[in-house]
């Protein structure tokens, strides 16, 4: 794809020049040498070797916060993943986060010879079943808990209570042995052949599985399945929810109860789940449905709710990392005990963030961070009630 | 049809195992030429990803090796080896990558006709192995 179809397929055209996005950018406001105005200009004017050799173009969150300012409906996001798409045909990869591990990994992957060993955390406590209609997707989880050891943060808990919350609903779901990175990451950094193998691969597999409805707890595979599959050609003609959807559909059509949790909480709206997909009001009301949590929200949240500083795990710098402490301050001013999100990226960067003490006049503010599956978990079953 | 010869990335520290090879070298050791020897200033700079990325150009087999705990230039080079080298053996494993195909190994300068058996030894190994389950993704121009 050249520069001139990405132009014509993300509304650039209609680019006005009036600088919104670069005003509301939350990477602009700490990097003064990013603005998303400038990377368009760039391209209208045909400096594409401007565009795609610029190093900027990868600090770039895609986190739409541009899109919903912008007048012309311009979609930044997908204008600067094609950009990097040109950019990685030219041999500019950007600079990844964790040394390119996690896009490695999902280059491995697409190898067809391999077995993984991907469901050995299953434990004979959680029901999965083999002929279910309803398919948990694990995603990279496993594959976070060795990279990320060293920050404390165990994705699979988050995966195991999605599980643990879909047998205590009387549903025992089917994992896949088989299943591949979606290859959300690979995407955004513009590696587009890795894409293709991946989401083929994962098209055929749930096909196979014939399954009617599949859960996620990551809205970065949620995202990848509801929007970027069927983009590609890669349809998988099921129903799709994120983890919080299921609970408040469940809540509103089955009333759905749960035990009482005193907690004061906020939420922090993950980029893909909120702008991305729309997803603001499920998470909310599942929290809102505990009895005992006091929801308060920051001082962005919904629409304008600040990213969590990388995504993709691509350019995590200095700016990602002022971009992390301010939303953490945000945070932590509300007076909430805990943060929760319902992203394990979001949760990655922030524990990452968190474990850096900062300078000494300005330490870095620290707050329990938590999904919301696993407070979901706290408030079901007996004894359930009690938050270490 | 020709015996399949493995392909091996050794990551090896410039004070002790480079200079190892070398020695194997001036003294005339004989071991199989398999392996592509990358020198890095210390063990402890391996990272997760090297190996990772030596897989993903068509590697068979990858050994990490660097000096012994009490040698290292830089102090603690080799425990933070083994903390990188936990890690990575635990993604391989999830990936579904024989165990056999990785190895830590610590050969100091003298050693040279240690680092000349352990290249014969891994090879044997991966010999019998057969190709790493990454080679469709071997790249042409990688295979030299």
């Amino acid at each position: 794809m050249n520069l001139e179809d990405i132009i014509q397929e993300t509304n650039t055209y209609y680019c006005l020049e009036c600088g919104k996005c670069t005003s509301i950018c939350p990477i602009a406001r700490y990097d003064p040498a990013f603005s998303p105005r400038m990377l368009i200009e760039n391209a209208l004017l045909g400096f594409e070797d401007e565009l795609v050799f610029n190093q900027k173009l990868f600090s770039c969150l895609t986190c739409y916060t541009c899109q919903q300012e912008c007048p012309s409906d311009v979609d930044f996001p997908v204008f600067v993943r094609k950009a990097r798409s040109i950019a990685q045909d030219n041999g500019q990869h950007g600079i990844c986060a964790h040394s390119g591990q996690l896009q490695s990994l999902a280059r491995l992957m697409t190898s067809p010879d391999i077995k993984q060993r991907r469901l050995e955390w299953l434990s004979q406590e959680y029901r999965v079943s083999e002929d279910s209609d309803v398919l948990l997707w694990v995603g990279c989880a496993p594959y976070f808990e060795p990279v990320f050891e060293d920050i404390e943060f165990r994705a699979l808990d988050i995966t195991e209570a999605s599980l643990k919350i879909l047998n205590f609903l009387g549903i025992e779901p089917k994992l896949l042995p088989d299943e591949k990175c979606c290859g959300h990451d690979v995407l955004w950094t513009g590696d587009e052949e890795t894409f293709k193998k991946l989401a083929q691969h994962n098209a055929a597999q749930i096909k196979e599985a014939g399954v009617k409805k599949i859960i996620f707890s990551c809205p970065e595979g949620y995202r990848t399945f509801k929007l970027d599959y069927p983009n590609y050609g890669f349809d998988v003609d099921c129903e799709l929810q994120h983890i919080s959807e299921f609970l408040a559909e469940k809540i509103e059509k089955e009333g759905l109860k749960f035990n009482e949790v005193t907690k004061k909480v906020t939420y922090q709206d993950p980029c893909r789940l909120g702008r991305h997909l729309g997803v603001y009001d499920a998470p909310r009301k599942v929290l809102e449905s505990i009895p005992g949590i006091e929801l308060v929200e920051m001082e962005h949240s919904g629409w304008d709710s600040i990213c969590c500083g990388t995504s993709a795990f691509t350019n995590c710098d200095s700016y990602s990392n002022l971009l992390r402490i301010d939303r953490l301050s945000e945070a932590v001013e509300t007076g909430a005990e805990l943060l929760i999100t319902a992203c394990p990226k979001c949760q990655t960067h922030f524990r990452c963030a968190m474990v850096d003490k900062g300078k000494e006049h300005r330490p870095t503010p620290k707050i329990e961070i938590m999904d919301l599956a696993n407070l979901v978990t706290n408030a079901i079953g007996e004894g359930g009630n009690v938050i270490k | 049809m020709a015996e399949f010869e493995p392909k091996i990335v050794t990551f090896a520290c410039n004070w002790c195992t480079y200079a190892a090879a070398d020695l194997a070298g001036t003294a005339r050791v004989q071991y199989p030429p398999n392996v592509y020897i990358v020198r890095l200033m210390c063990s402890g700079m391996t990272n997760p990803d090297y190996v990772l990325r030596a897989f993903e150009e068509g590697a068979d087999g990858v050994i990490v090796s660097g000096c012994h705990y009490t040698d290292c230039h830089y102090i603690d080079g080799p425990v933070k080896c083994d903390a990188m080298f936990a890690k990575v053996s635990k993604l391989m494993h999830i990936l579904g990558l024989e165990e056999e195909r990785l190895k830590r190994e610590m050969i100091s300068t003298s050693e040279g006709t240690v680092f000349a058996r352990v290249v014969k030894e891994f090879v044997d190994q991966l010999k019998k192995l057969g190709p790493s389950p990454f080679s469709p993704l071997r790249k042409e121009k990688v295979a030299v």
